[in-house]
């Protein structure tokens, strides 16, 4: 199992970074797909099992349709960035990737210093977490499906546009 | 009727709301009838409250309507309430009176003015402030009018403010009798801090047992008083307000800066007698203040050329023997030359207003003349008027007022020779520049047309206001000469009888009588030997250096404005145009510089680029975990 | 029933992948991808609380990667929402451009 952790970190370090530099979109969508995946199954040899499921259904399922969907509307599927050859020069992300660098630094060594290193990992079964959900938190369940509600009302008023004529034959008129 | 007295200040009060609220939209009969009315019902209702306080005096002759507590702190409760005995009496009478004369006599004099309401709503709030002034029980009350005077005397200085000169003497005004109102403010409070309480009637009983004649606190607080009083007054040293508040109308200068307002000062000495009782020196102050004050007006009105000038500086000299009068101890003389001097300096401003308004707004007597046939009840009156003024022996009021000063200032036990001799000289110029400005106005050849002729509405209160000038007099008369005592009768019960030094001298008495009335006589001689007779003289006279210097210096006043204004006016606007930007300023201004010179340093930040937001988190992701970590 | 599977190197994992994210908010002009990394970062947190709950065999760990879970789906539909009626508006979905909401231009101006 350890084996199958590293694997799929690698996997997913490598594919993440792929997703972020891609210029085209739906080469870096395909790669964010690969990337979330393998956190998947990161999860599950965590033994969070519910939770990889639930990686692949929504994350690496619906929320990424969506992000497909937009990108065919939208038709930036081809190049999006227009200077292909010019936009990954070292003066853009040298500093953004720097600052990353020190974040990281400094979370790995907030890590590293933990009181107790040598914790182990246990399995969380999905019955405990359903209960602990639907009991001590039920409140932010409901809290989290009025967002939810929130969510798809904002969606759907941003997306509506107002029809131009009442009928379609009237249009041009 | 007594307790119908709160209608008194009221009626005119009623009459200022009414015109100043609608009196742009009424006609100007129903204007003239408002603003003179309600003062003369005042008036009316004075005579009445007059003679039922005379004939059924009420228990300890005096009267007092409590309406209601003003306010009440911190034990201190002023209250609205309004006090009569004879010396308010005698006051309320002339305000009204003489203030109803003026007003009829205004109806005629302004209303031609696009300001007519206007003018008589100030002048119906003037007359109810002062008879706040002289009927408050307590001395809140009595600031409250005396402020209120103030304002309307400055409104009405300032009256035509289209021009700046008139707004400038409005302001001055203002500001020179402020430092007197400042004292006076001052010591109220200290008066405060004394007895607590701000009641005339307890302070005077009270004020015997709580200081030793001529303690420290008494003496401050009679300077302070006195302070008030020359201010209002017109005395050495803030008499200067008086000459240039003259910018007003005519009326005008007869009611307030003649009549009524400036002898305000002269009542707050008189009603508060025993604190100044008790502090001989600031009596003797009050003393040596007017009768300075009487001669170096004098003088200085015996150069003037503008008639309403004359009028105004010999105002100043002759609130300056009330002064006198009532700093020897001699309380009901002063009060009685007060009355007097209302009627017959009442009676030659409006005189003189009406040889204006005749003469197109002529100012400078000297460009008048021989109006004695042109406007013969003009000139009768006024030359009653001037008689009373020159205090011309037996048939004129001035003369019975005057010679009860002069005779006190010399018997009185705080009196003196030197004081004698400064009144008896005073009476002497006074004779010359009254007469002077006789000659010179009714007398002579006309030198310019007249224009209009005044009309009954103006006539009638000078006839009325001469009669009172001649007659008024009898009220008091000395001992040789019938001794009637109707007006100090009437006082008694409120101020002190003057204390006779030289007792039973009534030869020494008759003696300084008849030497009165010869110098002013000679006073008059010599007004017309000089003006009338042979002008050469004087003419040759003024163009010497040394004459021409004595001149200018009378005719400015005795230089009081230039040095005025090189020792307070200078330095002040001096030290204000370096702090015209307000350096005090600079220190509430540094913290909000300061906020605006980082606003423009990070606002670069920003540019609006989504990025640089994100990367701004970042940072401050990065920050705040350095500092929870290794901090 | 299987080999312990260290704390540190999960969490280091759930860092490295929130770290290649912010690399990718940071970087990219187009709003989508932008978006995409903010996806990754969320992931990666919503890790970090599966493997802090893992480690304290507690199920709060996963009740907050369902929450977070939940909010992301909600604010992909707005943000995509609003990437689309910007695309509309401006014709164009690159931040770079879209930087009418600054103050320089007025700060110029008004000092």
């Amino acid at each position: 199992m350890l084996i199958a952790f590293y694997i799929a970190g690698v996997i997913a370090v490598v594919s993440t970074i792929m997703a972020v530099t891609r210029s085209n979109a739906v080469h870096a969508l395909l790669y964010l797909i690969v990337s979330f995946l393998a956190a998947a199954v990161v999860l599950f040899v965590l033994g969070a099992h519910f939770a990889a499921a639930l990686e692949v259904i929504v994350y690496a399922g619906a929320i990424m349709v969506l992000f497909v969907f937009v990108i065919m509307m939208l038709n930036i599927g081809g190049e999006t960035e227009k200077a292909k050859e010019r936009w990954l020069v070292p003066k853009r992300w040298i500093g953004p990737a720097l600052m990353a660098a020190i974040l990281f630094a400094i979370l790995s060594y907030a890590i590293l210093n933990q009181p107790v290193a040598t914790a182990s990992l246990s399995i969380v079964e999905p019955k405990t977490v359903g209960i602990s959900l639907y009991t001590q938190y039920l409140l932010g369940v409901e809290i989290a499906a009025v967002m939810l509600m929130a969510g798809i009302i904002g969606a759907f008023h941003l997306g509506y546009t107002k029809r131009k004529s009442k009928h379609r034959f009237l249009k041009g008129e | 009727m007594m307790r119908y007295l709160w209608l008194v200040p009221v009626m005119p009060l009623l009459g200022f709301l009414v015109l100043a609220f609608f009196g742009r939209n009424l006609r100007k009969s129903i204007i003239t009838l408002i603003g003179t009315g309600t003062v003369g019902l005042s008036a009316l209702l004075v005579i009445l409250i007059g003679i039922e306080f005379l004939t059924s005096p009420p228990a300890g002759n005096a009267f007092t309507l409590k309406l209601w507590t003003w306010m009440s702190s911190g034990g201190l409760s002023p209250s609205i309430a309004f006090y009569l005995d004879g010396l308010s009496l005698a006051f309320i009478f002339v305000v009204t009176f003489v203030g109803f004369l003026i007003h009829v006599y205004s109806s005629e004099y302004m209303r031609d003015d696009e300001g007519f309401a206007r003018f008589l709503a100030f002048m119906n709030l003037f007359v109810s402030a002062m008879l706040i002034l002289v009927l408050a029980d307590n001395l809140a009350l009595m600031y409250l009018g005396w402020e209120g005077v103030g304002l309307c005397s400055f409104l009405l200085i300032g009256f035509w403010y289209k021009e700046s000169a008139n707004a400038a003497a409005a302001r001055k005004a203002f500001i020179v009798t402020r430092v007197g109102d400042t004292a006076m403010a001052l010591g109220l409070f200290l008066l405060i801090t004394e007895f607590n309480t701000l009641d005339i009637r307890s302070i005077l009983e009270t004020a015997p047992a709580h200081w030793t004649p001529g303690s420290a606190k008494v003496v401050w607080i009679a300077f302070l008083l006195l302070g008030g009083a020359v201010g209002k007054s017109a005395q050495l040293p803030l008499q200067t307000w008086l000459p240039d508040a003259m910018a007003g109308p005519s009326p005008v200068s007869a009611l307030i800066h003649a009549a009524t307002m400036v002898t305000a000062g002269v009542y707050l000495i008189a009603r508060n007698h025993v604190v100044f009782e008790l502090a001989p020196i600031a009596m003797k102050t009050v003393a040596i203040v007017g009768a300075s004050t009487l001669l170096i007006a004098g003088f200085a009105a015996v150069v003037q050329y503008d008639i309403k000038r004359v009028l105004a500086y010999s105002t100043i000299s002759q609130i300056g023997y009330m002064f006198l009068a009532l700093g020897v101890g001699a309380w009901s003389a002063g009060i009685f030359h007060f009355m007097i001097h209302a009627f017959f300096k009442a009676l030659l401003f409006l005189g003189a207003g009406a040889v204006i308004h005749a003469l197109h707004h002529e100012q400078n007597i000297f460009k008048m003349g021989g109006l004695r046939k042109e406007m013969p009840v003009i000139f009768w009156t006024f030359l009653a008027g001037s008689g009373a003024l020159a205090a011309l022996p037996l048939v004129t009021a001035g003369f019975y007022s005057k010679d009860a000063i002069l005779w006190y200032s010399w018997s009185s036990e705080k009196g003196s020779l030197f004081l004698w001799a400064a009144a008896f000289l005073g009476a002497f110029i006074t004779s010359i520049y009254t007469f002077r400005m006789v000659f010179i106005t009714f007398w002579g050849k006309m030198k310019t047309h007249i224009h209009l002729r005044p009309g009954r509405a103006m006539l009638i209160p000078l006839v009325v206001l001469a009669v009172l000038s001649i007659i008024g007099g009898f009220l008091e008369t000395p001992h040789n000469l019938g001794h009637i005592t109707l007006f100090s009768g009437m006082l008694s019960g409120v101020l002190p009888e003057v204390h006779i030094l030289h007792s039973g001298a009534e030869s020494t008495e008759l003696i300084l009588q008849v030497l009165t009335a010869l110098t002013g006589f000679f006073g008059i001689y010599l007004a017309w030997h000089f003006w009338m007779k042979k002008p050469g003289f004087l003419f040759r006279l003024k163009q010497t250096r040394a004459g021409a210097a004595l001149h200018h210096w009378w005719l400015t006043g005795w230089g009081f404005d230039w040095v005025y204004d090189l020792l307070i006016i200078r330095p002040f606007t001096w030290l204000s145009n370096i702090n015209k930007n307000d350096i005090v300023d600079y220190i509430s201004i540094a913290p909000s510089n300061l906020v605006v010179w980082l606003h423009n340093l990070t606002r670069r930040s920003q540019n609006g680029n989504l990025r640089w937001y994100a990367a701004g988190i970042a940072l401050g992701l990065i920050i705040t975990l350095t500092i929870a970590l290794f901090l | 029933m299987m080999e312990q599977i260290p704390v540190e190197q999960s969490l280091l994992l759930a860092a490295l992948l929130f770290g290649i994210g912010l690399v990718g908010v940071l970087i990219r002009k187009n709003m989508i991808l932008m978006m995409m990394s903010v996806e990754i970062m969320l992931n990666a947190a919503g890790m970090a609380f599966i493997i802090a709950g893992s480690r304290w065999a507690q199920p709060d760990g996963q009740v907050m990667f369902i929450f977070i879970l939940t909010m992301a789906a909600a604010e992909v539909a707005v943000g995509l929402a609003l990437i689309l009626k910007l695309f509309h508006l401006q014709k164009s979905i690159d931040a770079d451009e879209m930087t009418q909401m600054n103050d320089i231009t007025e700060a110029s101006e008004s000092n």
